[in-house]
């Protein structure tokens, strides 16, 4: 897979130089003068993943602690890990169908943007979909959590809340870390409810409002007519995010390393 | 265990009526299978023309419809047996080609301009100013100049939001070609191609993107393929044409649009038609095959079966059935022009119509 993606990239690379094309906002498929460069797709799935994942965070990280330390083993929390699970289980095109006909409107009501189309109507929908994946691996690892520890924190007269912040989080930081790293991961590649929402205009996205374009998105919208520079192109923008997405696991990883 | 055999039983023994029945049909004509692929814009019509084939002649005809670009490219790699375009093949594209190639016109189709405007009926619209929408020069429907010619409606103080597609197309591609033949600034700043460096606008993908965004956002304007327009009943634009008319998009008017003089290899593009009740966005889809059939494993049978079939498209049988799924059938001399082109095709440098 590595290599046949790097045979299809070279040709672009080749043509434009990698420097060049990493850092180029022009996508200009004028047939005599064909201009592509990755820049404007880099910055909307960087901006779009990490955005999906603040705000996704004040979501899972209580579903997390509500399932894997408050009310662990119970019948309620049972429920709930239940039902956000099955949040993963929602193929992404709904997501976007939803996104579509329910947030769209909401956000065009709200005045956030005039054509409802843009950054933040997917990195909102990018964050319900990473919910389930932050969630239960988080609510897993906090459930980890030695009872020995805890207890012994108890023991010592501290609240709930103390051993949470003081016990339950040193402890299995690392993991919870490591499952927003897959979240993240997951909102990287997302293609289809992204590519609903976002706009898919090949620009540089300089407010929430600004619609734009990620590299998974205009990947599958224009890999069925590219030939040629083009088609090298999309499979160079596919090797980038390849690596982008393995940089951040590596990131994460070493993050992880030094925490434990 | 038992249950089981007596599934497989059913099935082998189904199986075997099947085939006798067929072989009882037609002669030999089950053996071959054509394939095609390319254009999603003309699908609605070759599935059901195919269908049609196949249910008179027993030949099965399968077209995927992959992209123009893509079915070129398997055209190229000689693992279908035709391809299907929007957009014929430039003089370079051709020369690209490993054997000499014909352009076969099977029907027409337009391209329309939808817009949600609920107060609004009938809007009527100019080349000049659909370009400079696209351009982001005219951004509310306010603006004199749609003002002007639209003088029996009252237009509402909103924003344009003009949808574009964000995929490759020969929809783009027939739409941009018109708007580059009426506006200068258009020519050489934006061009003509499948995919475009757009000025303004927001993008959805496919025809389905673009209806549904506009659909779910008033004053929004945005072009979409007329067979899907038409199926979907959106309200559509009435277009100014060469003549100075304002025209509706209808199988007559598009049809009308080719009524004029064609070069003998059909390649040409029929927006800004100069006929009189022409609509100004139309255009030909095409089957593009070999001029020599006889090529790596491909029979004699199977070569036969191709150009039977496409002269069977350009029989009245077929061509009324463009009208059933929203295309306008070819005018005479398409017709003409095609079949001549027809004759040339050979196998082993023997003609294959005679």
């Amino acid at each position: 897979m590595f290599y046949s993606l790097i045979s299809g990239a070279i040709p672009a690379f080749e043509h434009f130089g990698v420097f060049r094309f990493i850092f180029s906002a022009e996508w200009d498929p004028h047939p005599e003068a064909e201009q592509y460069g990755a820049l404007s797709f880099i910055t909307g799935t960087v901006l779009t993943s990490f955005l999906a994942l603040v705000f996704c965070l004040p979501f899972s990280l209580p579903v997390a602690l509500f399932t894997g330390e408050y009310f662990k083993g119970k019948k309620v929390a049972s429920v709930i890990s239940a039902v956000i699970d099955l949040l993963a289980g929602i193929p992404s095109i709904v997501y976007g169908l939803w996104g579509f006909y329910t947030l769209r409107p909401l956000i065009m009501d709200l005045g956030l943007s005039s054509q409802g189309f843009g950054i933040l109507t997917a990195s909102l929908v990018l964050a319900i979909m990473i919910i389930p994946y932050a969630a239960s691996l988080s609510a897993e690892f906090i459930s980890m959590v030695p009872r020995e520890l805890k207890e012994g924190a108890y023991s010592l007269g501290a609240t709930r809340l103390e051993v949470i912040r003081n016990v339950i989080f040193p402890a299995s930081g690392s993991g919870i870390f490591a499952s927003y790293i897959l979240a993240l991961g997951r909102a990287l590649g997302e293609t289809m409810a992204v590519t609903m929402l976002i706009g898919n205009t090949n620009n540089i996205p300089y407010s929430l409002g600004d619609t734009g374009n990620t590299m998974a998105s205009v990947i599958a919208n224009q890999f069925g007519e590219a030939d040629g520079l083009k088609l090298s192109s999309l499979i160079a923008i596919g090797l980038l995010l390849f690596l982008i997405t393995a940089i951040i696991n590596f990131i994460g990883k070493l993050i992880m390393k030094k925490l434990s | 265990m038992n249950k089981l055999l007596i599934v497989i039983l059913v099935l082998a023994l189904a199986a075997c009526g099947n085939s006798k029945k067929n072989k009882a049909g037609s002669t030999n004509a089950e053996d071959i299978t054509l394939t095609g692929a390319g254009a999603t814009f003309p699908l609605p019509y070759y599935n059901l023309a195919f269908k049609t084939y196949k249910d008179s002649t027993g030949v099965a005809v399968t077209y995927g419809g992959i992209g123009s670009g893509g079915g070129i490219r398997s055209l190229k790699d000689r693992i279908v047996d035709f391809a299907g375009s929007d957009a014929f093949l430039s003089d370079k594209e051709i020369s690209e080609m490993p054997s000499q190639t014909i352009h076969i016109p099977t029907c027409l189709g337009a391209v329309v301009l939808a817009y949600n405007l609920p107060e609004v009926k009938d809007l009527k619209l100019t080349g000049e100013i659909i370009a400079d929408i696209y351009l982001g020069k005219i951004t509310n429907w306010k603006d004199p100049r749609i003002k002007a010619i639209n003088t029996h409606a009252s237009l509402p103080d909103k924003a344009i939001h003009a949808v574009y597609r964000s995929d490759g197309s020969g929809t783009t591609y027939v739409f941009s070609d018109y708007l580059s033949k009426v506006n200068e600034t258009w020519a050489t700043q934006v061009g003509t191609g499948k995919a475009l460096k757009w000025p303004a606008g927001i993008a959805a993908k496919g025809n389905p993107g673009v209806a549904g965004t506009i659909s779910q956002t008033e004053g929004a304007i945005g072009y979409i393929g007329s067979e899907y327009a038409f199926a979907l009943k959106i309200p559509v634009a009435l277009l100014q044409n060469q003549a100075g008319n304002y025209i509706t998009p209808s199988t007559e008017s598009i049809s009308a649009a080719a009524s004029t003089e064609l070069p003998a290899d059909t390649r040409t593009m029929i927006t800004n038609s100069q006929a009189a009740d022409a609509y100004p966005i139309s255009c030909f889809t095409w089957i593009i095959l070999y001029k020599e059939q006889a090529y790596n494993n491909h029979t004699l049978q199977q070569a036969e079966a191709n150009i039977k079939l496409l002269h069977w498209m350009l029989s009245d049988a077929a061509q009324q059935l463009t009208t059933k799924v929203h295309y306008s059938p070819l005018p005479q001399t398409a017709k003409e022009n095609a079949k001549l082109l027809l004759q040339s095709v050979t196998f082993n440098g023997a003609p294959l119509l005679k």
